[in-house]
């Protein structure tokens, strides 16, 4: 569970050079579970991902946590489509977030052994993280966004290029998290992952939300014609 | 062509024999440009790497202003210092005309700008890199500053060093407000103009050629040392 949730969107509409790249959008995320958003490219997905991060400027609208902002702020953490990685080390990159919040020396090197364990890069921690490979990135990354134990966990396209074999890595590693209490909300292009994951899922197009809805009833049995032929992968526009 | 040779075999014997002016000069050039270089680094790879990051109102005119300041006439920036420093300048009470602490002075004036837009460029490509992150951590503005400077650290040296290259190469503005004085404001290229002037090209070249090795070892030697460091540290 967590404190800071419910995270409510009213309204909200993000324009960018006269261009409405979302909304209007209202939205309530609830407590727990893990939600899925889906949908074309150039739906707003990302974007949508980004204003309830708190991260993009909102033209119109609110976005309200369950306590102030700036409390919320320091419990969630954001996965980006292509992993940033600080031109550090394996285990600085762990470390930055904790250094950053300046906690002790015992405690910042007690998690990064931790979560390089769980990540399996146990054996790449003195490597420059540049150097990684594609799904190595990606694991890292996601372990530094959850070192901070953070209450709510976004994720944009977490597993966008990466082979079976490490999208199940990372798939594993989002499980448990969400069975540790994180709330989970990602973006993904793959349908397969979205059924296997999703708690709940919304689908975006042209902006808006256009459905949502319970897995397994928003896959099995969908609303509307748009989302129907989505899934069915059909192309939608 | 018989002159360098000349200036070649005077340079050697005025290196093996240790000779105490050289050697005098050499270090004088060193204490001086060396000096300027920490003030200036100090001053210009934070502030470079503030003009990529913050976003202000005059912020694209001070970009192009730094810019601009890259290209000073040393000539200049010591007339300017002279007049500052001179006894009927507002500086004049300091007493720092024609002493090695004005010669370092206008070479911070002269480099600062020099470092602070090779510091920008590299700063502004690593902080688009870098931006979603450190704005999604939560950072503070003296965080992503000391992040940046760290992890562009070898950037910010290339920037340095080509600070150091033009303050150790110039002659202009400490010539001006150093004076050229005999063993206590004479550095290596006022004596190498005061020796041409003179005629004695000899001499000239070889202290033109001990410059060049100054410059190249000194290239080197913090070449060196930022890398053992990165080795211990990873």
């Amino acid at each position: 569970m967590s404190r800071i949730l419910p995270l409510t969107l009213e309204n909200v509409t993000v324009r960018r050079r006269g261009k409405r790249l979302i909304g209007p959008v209202d939205h309530t995320l609830g407590a727990d579970g893990l939600t899925i958003i889906i949908g074309p490219n150039g739906s707003g997905k990302t974007t949508l991902l980004r204003v309830m991060h708190g991260v993009e400027r909102l033209s119109e609208g609110a976005v309200r946590w369950a306590v102030p902002d700036q409390e919320a702020q320091h419990h969630q953490a954001y996965v980006f489509q292509t992993p940033i990685m600080l031109r550090r080390s394996v285990a600085d990159n762990l470390r930055y977030p904790l250094q950053l919040l300046r906690r002790p020396r015992r405690e910042t090197e007690a998690a990064v052994a931790l979560w390089a364990e769980r990540t399996g890069l146990e054996d790449r921690l003195k490597l420059q993280a540049t150097r990684l490979s594609g799904g190595e990135k990606q694991r890292l990354a996601l372990a530094r966004a959850l070192i901070r134990d953070p209450q709510v966990l976004f994720l944009d396209e977490p597993c966008a290029n990466l082979d079976g074999a490490s999208t199940r890595a990372i798939e594993i590693l989002l499980g448990a998290a969400l069975a540790a209490g994180t709330r989970i909300v990602m973006t993904t292009h793959d349908l397969g992952q979205a059924r296997r994951l999703a708690k709940d899922a919304v689908f975006m197009l042209h902006g808006r939300i256009h459905e949502t809805g319970e897995a397994p009833g928003f896959f099995d049995a969908p609303q509307s014609d748009a989302l129907r032929a989505f899934l069915r992968g059909d192309i939608v526009t | 062509m018989n002159d360098i040779y000349e200036g070649l075999a005077a340079a050697f014997w005025l290196v093996v024999t240790l000779d105490a002016d050289l050697i005098e000069i050499s270090l004088r050039s060193l204490q001086v440009s060396l000096t300027a270089l920490v003030i200036a680094s100090a001053i210009a790879l934070p502030l470079g790497t503030l003009l990529a990051i913050r976003r202000f109102r005059y912020r694209r005119l001070t970009i192009s202003l730094l810019n601009a300041l890259m290209g000073l006439p040393p000539v200049v920036v010591g007339l300017i210092v002279y007049i500052l420093l001179s006894r009927s300048g507002p500086f004049g009470v300091l007493g720092l005309l024609f002493t090695p602490t004005a010669m370092i002075i206008a070479q911070v004036i002269i480099i600062t700008p020099l470092i602070a837009s090779i510091t920008h460029q590299a700063m502004r490509e690593l902080w688009a890199e870098y931006h979603d992150l450190l704005i999604s951590l939560n950072t503070s503005g003296r965080q992503r500053i000391m992040t940046l400077i760290l992890d562009g650290r070898r950037n910010l040296l290339t920037a340095s060093l080509a600070g150091f290259g033009r303050a150790i190469g110039e002659v202009g503005a400490i010539m001006i407000v150093g004076g050229n004085i005999d063993n206590a404001t004479r550095v290596l290229t006022t004596a190498i103009a005061l020796e041409t002037g003179k005629g004695d090209f000899a001499l000239a070249l070889a202290l033109g050629f001990v410059l060049i090795a100054l410059a190249i070892g000194v290239n080197i030697a913090i070449h060196w040392l930022s890398r053992t460091e990165r080795e211990g540290r990873w």
